[in-house]
């Protein structure tokens, strides 16, 4: 039955108020952590825990600590060296993105934030959107690499920090979703071949590190081509990413289509409706909805390991920070620093996972 | 004689015609030698103890099951591998399934227009508009913006109704509509059904539901073990059972 109508009151029938000896503040302290002798003791050990840790790091933190100053004023104080990121503000976001050009990866990353805000909007959701998102593409390559409108050149060896980062994880996520969902889709095929192609493909991504894959793309694959052909780094390292997340999230996806109950096929074929219809309008908006949780999983992740491209001398913003550390001036504030870019990655990735949970909640349709 | 039942009447025409028609699941022969013909117009009502074969050939009609042997011509059309051919049946065969099969991500209005906006590539301005016209018929417009989960069974059955009348289909397959429901919620399915017959709708209906196929039918099948024992008009076939087991089958039913 409903929802609605299971709450519905009947006429002529008493309806009672849950009792009221189970509420109000006192009630709940002692039916959640007072309510055994060991749930007790857990809950004063805890609280005698953040009595110990809390109030130390709070001085560390926010009194004893300096928050724009130079590294010498910082060896006379016992708290936070929170200006190391002021001081080298420019070198940690942007790396060794030439002088007097800052304006450029700026606007760049305000354009990519701001149209990842915008794309919120399911209702946004758009063939427009897409030519948004391609021109923005166009804009932001442009705006790093210049060579037109009088903006010089600037090679993508010199692209690092913060921008390099976000464009390697969104437009590597971006990416990947769609090819991680067709190869689900392959891999599900009644046809040998792609079937076949597909399978071979997940496994052999999924069998090597990322690091590995970064490297073939970076070392080994330049061997391949043709003398004199060159292919960008960055742009290999962004493709490296690409078939690595989208070999993840296919399985995922593969997962979510395999739950789908067989009736939902039978009625769209029943509809007449042809295959393509059957996978965009039945199958794959249901399958995709149950596998929110562990794609943002795989997502998130795929966030996180854009850190790896250090590896193929990439300097992404955790490498510009280390760099920024190897400075002897600085060297004794890497706590702080790491503190810093662990709170940077926290809050996109927190965005991105309470996203996901809205999407959950506005997709749900009761059952 | 009213209107009604001149337009209920069977005609000359066969709308599905299978001729010895086989099928295996693997090594195992579930359907024989079946023969079937059914005019326009036609209230066919299936029955049979579980696992006959009933629902299995029934959804052979629109494919959802494969023959191996034999002829299945569905309003001129003969079903074979070709999937243009089948498309073209399917959305001319409309099906009810026992487990309803509603899209649970779309609105009821959604789940009806669907079908007639894609398959038949209708306006869906207009596609919506004779959605409403088969959620009145089936007394249930007031729930349009809401999703199946939102529904109770007799009413999801019902929607389910709706969405394969918007697709105006020569013929309906009903396969067990009424088994998954809980008895209270029987009657107003059943009823929608007797409308559809009254107006005269083609329809093959595998139930279990013997006062249905009573008042309703044309004729009344008797399947077991994967072929077409018996049939005849429900007068005769209830009264006067010819074959042992259907005999038997009604006295453990009725």
């Amino acid at each position: 039955m409903s929802e609605d109508t299971a709450q519905q009151k009947k006429p002529g029938r008493e309806y009672l108020d849950a009792p009221i000896t189970k509420i109000g503040a006192v009630a709940w302290l002692r039916a959640n952590l007072f309510n055994t002798w060991y749930n007790s003791l857990l809950s004063v050990l805890l609280v005698y825990g953040l009595a110990v840790t809390v109030p130390p790091f709070f001085k560390w933190a926010f009194v004893d600590s300096l928050w724009n100053s130079s590294a010498a004023a910082c060896r006379d104080i016992d708290g936070a060296c929170w200006s190391i990121i002021p001081q080298n503000v420019k070198f940690i976001f942007l790396g060794f993105f030439p002088t007097g050009q800052e304006w450029r990866p700026i606007l760049a990353m305000a354009i990519l934030i701001g149209l990842v805000i915008y794309s919120r909007e399911r209702h946004r959701w758009r063939k427009s959107l897409l030519w948004m998102w391609l021109i923005a593409l166009v804009v932001m390559g442009t705006l790093m690499h210049g060579g037109v409108f009088g903006m010089p050149v600037v090679e993508t060896s010199k692209w690092s920090g913060l921008p390099l980062t976000l464009m390697l994880s969104f437009f590597g996520i971006i990416a990947a979703y769609p090819l991680g969902v067709l190869l689900a889709l392959g891999r599900r095929s009644r046809m040998p071949t792609i079937k076949t192609m597909c399978v071979v493909y997940i496994e052999m991504i999924r069998g090597v590190p990322l690091i590995s894959l970064l490297f073939m793309s970076s070392v080994m694959f330049p061997l391949f081509l043709p003398e004199g052909v060159t292919i960008d780094k960055v742009l290999r390292a962004q493709v490296a990413i690409i078939m690595f997340t989208a070999a993840y999230i296919a399985e995922v996806v593969r997962g979510g289509l395999q739950a789908m109950p067989r009736g939902q096929y039978e009625a769209a074929d029943s509809l007449g409706l042809n295959y393509g219809q059957t996978m965009r309008l039945v199958i794959l908006p249901q399958a995709l909805k149950i596998v929110i949780p562990p794609t943002v999983g795989i997502l998130l992740a795929a966030f996180k390991d854009t850190s790896l491209v250090v590896i193929i001398a990439l300097y992404d913003i955790l490498k510009t920070t280390k760099v920024t550390l190897s400075n002897p001036q600085w060297t004794n504030y890497s706590t702080e620093a790491y503190i810093f870019l662990a709170l940077l990655y926290f809050i996109f990735c927190y965005a991105m996972s309470s996203y996901s949970r809205r999407l959950e909640r506005e997709l749900h349709t009761g059952r | 004689m009213n209107e009604k039942n001149i337009a209920a009447k069977p005609d000359g025409r066969y709308i599905i015609e299978i001729r010895d028609m086989h099928k295996w699941y693997g090594d195992f022969h579930v359907l024989s030698g079946i023969n079937l013909q059914v005019k326009e117009r036609e209230k066919i009502v299936i029955c049979g103890p579980s696992g006959s074969g009933k629902s299995t050939m029934i959804r052979c009609i629109n494919r959802l099951e494969e023959h191996q042997k034999g002829q299945i011509i569905v309003n001129g059309t003969e079903l074979s591998t070709d999937i243009k051919n089948i498309e073209k049946v399917r959305a001319e065969v409309g099906m009810v399934f026992q487990h309803f099969n509603l899209f649970p991500h779309l609105t009821i209005m959604e789940n009806l227009t669907l079908g007639p906006i894609w398959v038949r590539k209708i306006p869906k301005k207009q596609a919506e508009e004779t959605a409403m016209m088969y959620l009145e018929k089936v007394h249930i417009a007031e729930q349009a913006r809401k999703f199946p989960g939102q529904l109770s069974g007799g009413q999801q059955q019902r929607v389910a109704i709706a969405r394969s009348l918007c697709m105006q289909p020569k013929v309906i397959l009903f396969d067990e509509p009424t088994s998954a429901l809980d008895p209270e919620m029987i009657k107003e399915v059943l009823d929608v059904m007797i409308d559809l017959a009254d107006e005269g709708m083609t329809m093959l209906v595998v139930t279990h539901e013997m006062s249905f196929a009573k008042s309703v039918a044309d004729r009344v099948m008797f399947m077991d073990a994967g072929q077409i024992v018996e049939e005849n008009n429900p007068h005769d076939f209830f009264d006067n059972p010819q074959h042992e087991r259907t005999q038997l089958f009604l006295s453990q039913i009725l």
